[in-house]
């Protein structure tokens, strides 16, 4: 399991986030997340909920955003949860953060499929830069994490960096992501490969030629 | 022969063109979905029994026969009211390797849709759920507004497709934890729980989610039920060999010349695969060192015995591998191979999910030695040592995760023993010297 640890709950804490209720955009998004689940199953949406509550937070915060005690406390207090299985759920998946970020959250993949394609390069040039797993870097800017596995296998090495992804990197194509960013700019997300689409071989797929230029319909030759 | 484009289901996998209704329609999509509702339940799973689906997802347990355990009339709640069912699709793809859902869900979510539409009706389910990973964030976007084209349309909800059969999915977002792949996690935590897989029995089809009869499918055993029914399960079996049918997702990663994702016949040779699709191996044949052929879970091949093997779930079981999610993990003579496998057991490690204690101890056990043999700093009798702990954990766990983690490490001993000692010998010799 992950070695994390909770933002300790203080009166400055409570001070700051005690009264965090929903904004008028999110109470109504709250609202429709519950009705996905049917009658006295409400607890369900405490995933989405957390989701959301973070994601305000950040936008409060200008980062990715975290889950501070009173604002899990908050939305146990919607689903009518003990605090304690909200605690539970937040620690549990990796996702929620736990104690304060950055305003962009680097994630890089280090599992087998992205390490036999260099991510010990990408990692090597985020901390080059001054990151640190684990810590916010003085401007604010930065997070570091190594994660597992993230499903952008055929395009690997890749990063993600709050809700984009940046694949097929290099260590300099990761240069120019991050220093876009930092600019306030947002850099194409997906791979950094010129000319590579998405996940077809380098060059140009194998298969499926006709889709390239129009929208086959194969029918036809069935 | 090779697999012609016009036999492949997943013709928009690399997002040439839009994933939005009407051109999903123009392909072929939601093309009189009605039709085949009409067939009857009873008809939909003997045609999916009749194609030889085997599930998608890794076990390749047949995807009809699945449906089939679904109640035929709805058990009663303890006030005599029928109890609902559910489809809940899985679309947590975290194992390390995979990256086949993802394809579909961006760049052909309408195809996934009316899957579920279709076998959610052959199981008489009230709804679906789909249950894709938190990282997937793009990807949850992008389902959320094809579901949402689909209700627009009629496809799904009320009188879905104007079938007369009411039918509503869901999209639900987990939030990073590989252990939710597994059927009984998934439904705890859909049910807002930590992921922590159940004891069977009682099995989903009896009581899953919220206690009433579930079943749990992979994406793309669901995606590829529509095109089964509009091409009977006569085309469907023609391609691969016997009890291995069909066309597959293959996500070649790693040391070839160019990794992709592409759908293929079940059985391609995984020469023919790599050579065909990925460019070869980097730096030529003779400079492949091994194959993890399904994805993380299943041991390694070595390069002599992989090179003619059948990629089916029998022609890999019968190098002591697996197909599991048909992700091919390439790895070329540069690899440090301890580091490779030792870098998945830390995967697991982290991946725990604590209920366990073979699991929760034994992940974290046999990462520690595992670092240790990829210094060399080890004796040779932990090798033993380490072989015994995994067969330790490897069936004294709930769910799987125990066994996964046991497995690319008795594949490692199994084939690259010799490397292990080599640096055991090599770290003493070392060692020796600066006494």
């Amino acid at each position: 399991m992950a070695d994390r640890y909770i933002e300790p709950d203080t009166p400055e804490l409570r001070a700051r986030w005690g009264n965090f209720a929903w904004t008028e955009a999110n109470a109504a998004k709250a609202k429709e997340i519950v009705a996905r689940y049917p009658e006295g199953r409400q607890r369900s949406a405490v995933m989405p909920l957390l989701d959301l509550a973070q994601r305000q937070v950040g936008a409060e915060e200008n980062t990715q955003g975290w889950l501070p005690i009173p604002v899990m406390e908050y939305v146990a207090a919607q689903l009518d949860m003990p605090i304690i299985r909200v605690v539970e759920v937040a620690t549990f998946y990796t996702m929620y953060n736990i104690a304060p970020i950055g305003r962009f959250h680097v994630q890089v993949c280090g599992t087998t499929p992205c390490m036999l394609r260099g991510s010990d390069e990408i990692m090597a040039r985020c901390k080059a830069r001054g990151m640190k797993t684990g810590h916010i870097t003085e401007d604010g800017l930065w997070s570091l994490t190594e994660v597992e596995c993230m499903g952008n296998c055929s395009s690997a090495p890749m990063v993600q960096i709050n809700d984009d992804n940046y694949e097929d990197l290099t260590a300099e194509r990761l240069d120019v992501v991050l220093d876009a960013l930092a600019r306030g700019e947002t850099p194409k997300a997906g791979t950094q490969e010129p000319g590579r689409h998405t996940v077809e071989p380098v060059g140009g797929p194998t298969t499926l030629t006709a889709m390239v230029t129009e929208n086959h319909d194969y029918r036809g030759e069935w | 022969m090779a697999l012609a484009d016009k036999d492949r289901i997943f013709t928009n996998v690399y997002g040439y063109q839009s994933w939005h209704l009407k051109d999903a329609q123009a392909r072929g999509a939601w093309d009189n979905t009605k039709d085949i509702l009409a067939k009857g339940r009873e008809a939909i799973i003997e045609e999916m029994k009749a194609s030889g689906l085997r599930g998608r997802g890794g076990a390749g347990f047949p995807t009809g026969l699945k449906w089939s355990f679904m109640p035929k009339e709805p058990p009663k709640d303890h006030n005599g009211n029928p109890k609902p069912s559910f489809l809940v699709i899985n679309a947590d793809e975290s194992e390390p390797g995979s990256c086949k859902d993802r394809e579909i869900i961006r760049h052909d979510p309408h195809i996934l849709l009316e899957g579920a539409l279709v076998a959610g009706f052959a199981m008489g389910a009230r709804a679906a759920y789909i249950y894709i990973r938190g990282e997937y964030i793009r990807e949850a976007e992008t389902l959320f507004a094809a579901r949402d084209e689909a209700y627009a349309a009629g496809l799904l909800g009320k009188n879905a497709c104007s079938s007369g059969y009411d039918f509503d999915v869901f999209v639900h977002r987990g939030a990073g934890a590989y252990i939710c792949g597994e059927e009984t996690a998934m439904i705890e935590s859909l049910e807002g729980k930590k992921g922590q897989p159940r004891l069977k029995p009682p099995f989903p089809a009896g009581a899953g989610l919220y206690g009433c009869p579930t079943t749990v499918n992979n994406v793309e055993s669901i995606a590829v039920a529509p095109t089964i029914m509009r091409r009977g399960a006569a085309w469907f079996s023609s391609f691969g060999r016997e009890n291995n049918k069909g066309v597959k997702l293959f996500q070649i990663s790693g040391h070839v010349n160019k990794p992709c994702v592409v759908e293929e016949e079940m059985g391609i040779p995984f020469s023919e695969l790599i050579e065909k699709h990925c460019g070869g191996i980097r730096g030529g044949k003779d400079n492949l060192l091994a194959v993890i052929p399904g994805g993380s879970s299943v041991p390694l091949v070595p390069a002599e015995q992989i090179w003619d093997a059948p990629m089916d779930f029998d022609g890999l079981r019968a190098l002591g591998s697996g197909l599991g999610t048909a992700a091919v993990i390439v790895m070329d003579k540069s690899t440090d191979i301890v580091r490779a496998i030792a870098r998945l057991s830390h995967f697991y490690k982290h991946e725990s999910c604590g209920q366990c204690t073979p699991c929760r101890e034994g992940t974290g056990w046999m990462w520690r030695v595992m670092e240790r043999l990829r210094t060399g700093d080890a004796a040779v009798e932990e090798i033993d040592m380490l072989f015994q702990v995994t067969k330790q954990v490897e069936g004294h766990t709930i769910c799987a995760l125990g066994d996964a983690a046991a497995w690319p490490i008795q594949g490692l001993i199994r084939h690259f023993r010799p490397e292990l000692e080599r640096r055991i010998a090599e770290a003493g010799n070392v060692a020796e010297a600066a006494e």
